[in-house]
């Protein structure tokens, strides 16, 4: 079971891809942290936060992510540069168009 | 005004819709041309059946109970599909790679293929799906009494109760007509998947066309819109922070985790890169989903204040006239009860008949998978009572718990129950030390624990639990209420069952984990699944015992079809160079199939029917480490021997070496004593001869003393051959005896020089020495060096051919030590014989001249060494040259 020794240095490309994966993978931190910000107003005094205020601010968060999520996955549906493509397909060749 | 009958109609024509579309597509794919059918645009939609009927008809109920808190139930999921790269494309992958058909075969697969949690998962999936089944029936129906209601005939529960039933039997049915037509490998249903995303696509426009309706056509735009809700009941926004912060935490957990889910978003996948897609796909669908339900809330309240909340989305429209809207509502409400409904009948009638009925049939029937009958029978039939009983199971519930308020809370008791998957799932996922004990342990603990602080005290305190049981705890336990466990009192319901199902069950599964030790099997499915990146490969369900092929075929033709089993067998015997179908039942082959098969009925039952032929039912750790043995011994032993051949070869060399030398040796010494008894003959011939002629007679005196002197020099001449003869085996066999003392190299020269000029000998040598050069200080012994310069001096004076011989001495010291080089001015000796000069009986020219044996520059060799120097012979000085080197050490010492 012995791996491959990990490249240590990356050509440009791979490297901006590994960099794309970490982006992808704060994507949802960083949305979980904005989604849990109106716990704050509640902790403020007692004028309570405004549905309609609030829902402006929940819906844009959520249309910032998406955009993102979007931006992102466009560029991470490639095929990952330095990975050898997956070699047990197990006959499994059914792709969509 | 739409009278129930034309709402039936419409109803029946969507459904005959439905299973046309269906129809077409699984048509479209037996024909081979998937296409569309698999883009990811159909998979993002077959996502939305996340959005049920409780979440069509209720968020905008929710909302009016609780403002913006409804949309918590997407914000979870909106995160695990934005997040996609931690965790989706993961079990996307393994779902590839495993064949994985069910949430409940991924935790059975990842822990040794354990027939136990696929069976306790199942339980769960099928408790926690029952009544959410009942919820969408019952919004169904509800609908369906809007309608009636208001056509004027006001519906008792009976035609609710038969609505229902209806609904339901036309669901087993299209879902049994489409979810088992075959038993596909890949366990994907074209036909389903492509209906549920048309219904997507239908509620989705149905609650966009109402909000759009409300905001601009009721409101008159979005400020108003805006202005509205600000002088609505839910202006305030009444955040409670645990229960934001638990469902956001609990949608996202049941999203991965709801049987139904599990299946659109990993069986069903086609492609790892359709999740990319359905990374920004499916949240912008949420958000679409959940952008009017604030708006047709506020609306609602206003047109409707003393109406049911959970109906606004069709009431509101009907209130308002807008009836063919009203309409395209109730299709999409319908469209959201029954995707859900179909696809949660495949998962859980995929679970129940893959982990509860296969392993009982197995089990029942111990003459093996290969004796008789079909398994593909078996499997599907079981599937279609699955379905039937999961249907029938959700109508029941449906009708004992009496359509009531209660169902409006069991869809995020659902929830929670599922999400008690989610600790065994991603410690499955990501950490290999998570064992089957430990998932076994956090699983029925946080299934107890969310049963009996939210599952069972939600029947009220008629079912189970009694009044006193709630409100005091069991026995008067005051710790132990449902509701306030540990003490712990004033939480909501919801974060109080969550918080300590989750906790307990997390810490259950890693204690359990710690202090368990995984099978061999286990631990294997463990580094597979969790290295999923790095190497795609099934853990083989058996090692030895080679199974008959014809069984495994015959096995194989009863799950995959004939024509696909003999398929398979026939492309693996060709690749094995085989003709005909039975290739070499070899492990890898054996491998694959198992994960065909496991494909059709899952890992635990493929693992159980393929290792009924193959013998071995699974690896024990005694096989896995009798297999390391033999391959440690193996390589050992097969390193010794490569060692060994190694000596062997050195060996062989160093024999030859010594073979060489010892046939030189046996030449050297038939050499020595031919030359031996030669030199002695010689003297020895001429003695007898003189003293013969001497005892012949009398003569002159003159004469007599000539021919006495002859045989005295021939008798000093042997007598100094034998000496040398003796000196020199001396001097080999290492029996001399040096006298070390201090001396002066120019007095020792000085010895060696007088020496030989008192030789008697007609040519004259001149030496040219250099006496400053030549006080050097040494310890030595000075008789044996002597012997050495004596015996270079007489060989200059002996060979040098030269008109007038003429000797060298030159004397260097430095750090190696001292040179002393005799240098004359002769021919010098030929480069031939300049390696054999210092052997015995080495001579150059004619024996005449050499007066000696030819032992002299030998023992000098042997002196020299003896004195820890070295003597050879420097080529190319204009005549013969030998160099003497007298070690450093001596001569510092004596400085």
């Amino acid at each position: 079971m012995s791996r491959p020794p990990a490249t240590v240095f990356l050509e440009r490309r791979s490297y901006r891809r590994r960099r794309l994966t970490d982006a992808a993978r704060m994507l949802p931190l960083v949305g979980a942290l904005l989604f849990l910000v109106p716990l704050l107003w509640a902790g403020g005094d007692d004028s309570a936060a405004r549905t309609a205020a609030g829902g402006v601010f929940i819906f844009a968060v959520w249309g910032a992510l998406i955009v993102i999520a979007g931006a992102l996955s466009r560029h991470l549906i490639r095929p990952d540069p330095d990975r050898a493509p997956d070699g047990d397909g197990a006959g499994d060749t059914e792709r969509g168009a | 005004m739409i009278g129930f009958n034309v709402l039936v109609l419409v109803c029946l024509a969507y459904a005959a819709l439905l299973f046309v579309v269906a129809f077409a597509a699984e048509k479209r794919a037996e024909r081979g041309t998937v296409g569309w059918l698999r883009s990811p645009l159909i998979y993002t939609l077959s996502l939305s059946i996340y959005c049920t009927a409780w979440t069509f008809y209720g968020a905008v109920g929710y909302a009016v109970r609780s403002g913006l808190e409804f949309v918590t139930i997407y914000l979870g999921p909106t995160l695990v599909m934005v997040g996609w790269w931690w965790l989706v494309r993961k079990l996307v992958r393994i779902g590839r790679a495993q064949r994985i058909t069910s949430i409940a075969d991924l935790i059975s697969s990842r822990y040794g293929k354990s027939t136990l949690l696929g069976v306790i998962v199942t339980l769960l999936a099928v408790i926690g799906t029952t009544p959410y089944i009942a919820l969408q029936l019952q919004s169904v129906s509800l609908s369906f009494s809007v309608f009636s209601a208001e056509g004027g005939a006001m519906p008792d529960f009976e035609a609710l109760d038969n609505t229902a039933l209806v609904v339901a039997a036309g669901l087993a049915l299209f879902t049994i007509l489409f979810g088992t037509r075959s038993l596909d490998v890949n366990e994907r249903h074209h036909g389903v998947v492509t209906a549920i995303a048309l219904e997507a696509v239908v509620k989705l426009i149905a609650l966009i066309a109402v909000g759009v309706f409300v905001v601009w056509g009721v409101a008159g735009g979005p400020a108003e819109m805006m202005a509205q809700i600000d002088a609505s009941k839910i202006a305030e926004w009444q955040l409670d922070g645990g229960r934001w912060a638990t469902l956001i935490f609990l949608s996202a957990a049941a999203f991965v985790c709801l049987p139904r889910m599990f299946h659109v978003m990993v069986v069903e996948n086609a492609d790892e890169r359709h999740v990319a897609v359905a990374s920004w796909a499916f949240p912008l669908y949420l958000f679409a989903m959940s952008l009017f339900v604030i708006p047709i809330a506020v609306i609602g309240l206003s047109v409707l204040p003393g109406e049911n909340p959970d109906l606004y989305v069709l009431t509101v429209p009907l209130a308002l006239d807008q009836d063919s809207l009203a309409m395209l509502s109730f299709l999409g409400g319908f469209s959201s009860a029954t995707s859900m409904v179909i696809v949660a009948a495949i998962a859980v009638s995929t679970m129940v008949s893959n982990h509860i009925v296969m392993p009982i049939w197995l089990s029942a029937r111990q003459g093996g998978a290969s004796m008789s009958g079909d398994v593909r029978e078996v499997v599907l039939l079981s599937r279609r009572i699955s379905i039937g009983a999961v249907l029938a199971l959700g109508y029941l519930y449906f009708r004992l718990s009496g359509g009531g308020a209660a169902l409006a809370a069991i869809g995020l008791i659902a929830f929670a129950g599922v999400a008690q998957v989610l600790p065994a799932l991603l410690g499955g996922l990501f950490w290999r030390g998570a064992t089957r004990r430990g998932a076994a342990i956090g699983l029925t603990l946080g299934f107890a624990v969310w049963a009996y602080t939210m599952f069972l005290p939600s029947f009220g305190d008629s079912f189970v639990l009694s009044a006193a049981v709630l409100a005091d705890g069991p026995w008067g336990i005051g710790w132990l209420r449902p509701h306030a466990l540990f003490g712990i009192d004033g939480l909501d319901p919801v974060v109080h069952a969550v918080f300590w199902s989750m906790v307990i069950n997390s810490s259950g599964f890693f204690l359990g984990s710690l202090f368990s030790f995984p099978a061999p099997l286990e631990r294997l499915q463990g580094a597979q699944f969790v290295n999923i990146d790095d190497h795609v490969r099934n853990a083989p369900g058996w090692t030895h015992s080679p199974a008959e092929a014809e069984d495994l075929l015959i096995m194989a033709q009863r799950i995959l079809g004939p024509a696909e089993a003999q398929a398979v067998f026939e492309a693996e015997a060709r690749a094995q160079g085989k003709a005909g179908y039975l290739p070499n039942p070899s492990p890898d082959f054996v491998e694959r199939l198992e994960r065909q098969l496991a494909g059709s009925v899952g890992a635990a039952t493929a693992q159980a029917m393929v290792a009924q032929i193959t013998g071995g039912a699974s690896v024990s750790v005694e096989d896995l480490l009798a297999v390391a043995d033999e391959t440690a011994q193996i390589m050992e032993y097969s390193s010794q021997l490569e060692t060994q051949s190694q000596e062997l070869s050195r060996t062989a060399a160093q024999l030859r070496e010594a073979n060489e030398k010892l046939t030189q040796l046996s030449i050297q010494k038939d050499a020595f004593l031919s030359q031996i008894s030669h030199e002695l003959r010689t003297p020895m011939t001429s003695i007898r001869a003189f003293s013969e002629i001497l005892m012949a007679g009398p003569m002159s005196e003159a004469d007599q003393t000539r021919f006495s002197t002859i045989i005295h020099d021939e008798a000093i001449r042997l007598t100094r051959l034998l000496d040398d003869l003796l000196d020199l085996s001396v001097l080999e066999n290492g029996e001399v005896s040096l006298n070390w003392q201090d001396a002066n190299l120019h007095s020792v020269l000085d010895r060696a020089v007088a020496a030989t000029s008192s030789m008697d000998g007609e040519r004259p040598l001149a030496i040219r020495r250099d006496a400053r050069a030549e006080d050097v200080a040494l310890v030595t012994d000075p008789d044996r060096l002597a012997q050495v310069f004596i015996n270079l001096i007489a060989n200059a004076r002996k060979y040098c051919d030269a008109e007038a011989p003429e000797l060298r001495i030159e004397v260097t010291s430095g750090e190696a030590g001292v040179t002393v080089d005799f240098v004359d001015n002769g021919a010098g000796i030929p480069k031939a014989s300049q390696s054999m000069i210092f052997e015995k009986f080495a001579r150059l020219t004619d024996q005449g001249r050499a007066g000696g044996a030819g032992l002299g520059l030998a023992i000098c060799r042997e002196i020299v060494a003896k004195l820890g120097g070295d003597i050879g012979y420097l080529p190319d000085q204009g005549g013969a040259a030998f160099r003497v080197t007298l070690p450093a050490a001596q001569a510092k010492a004596a400085e």
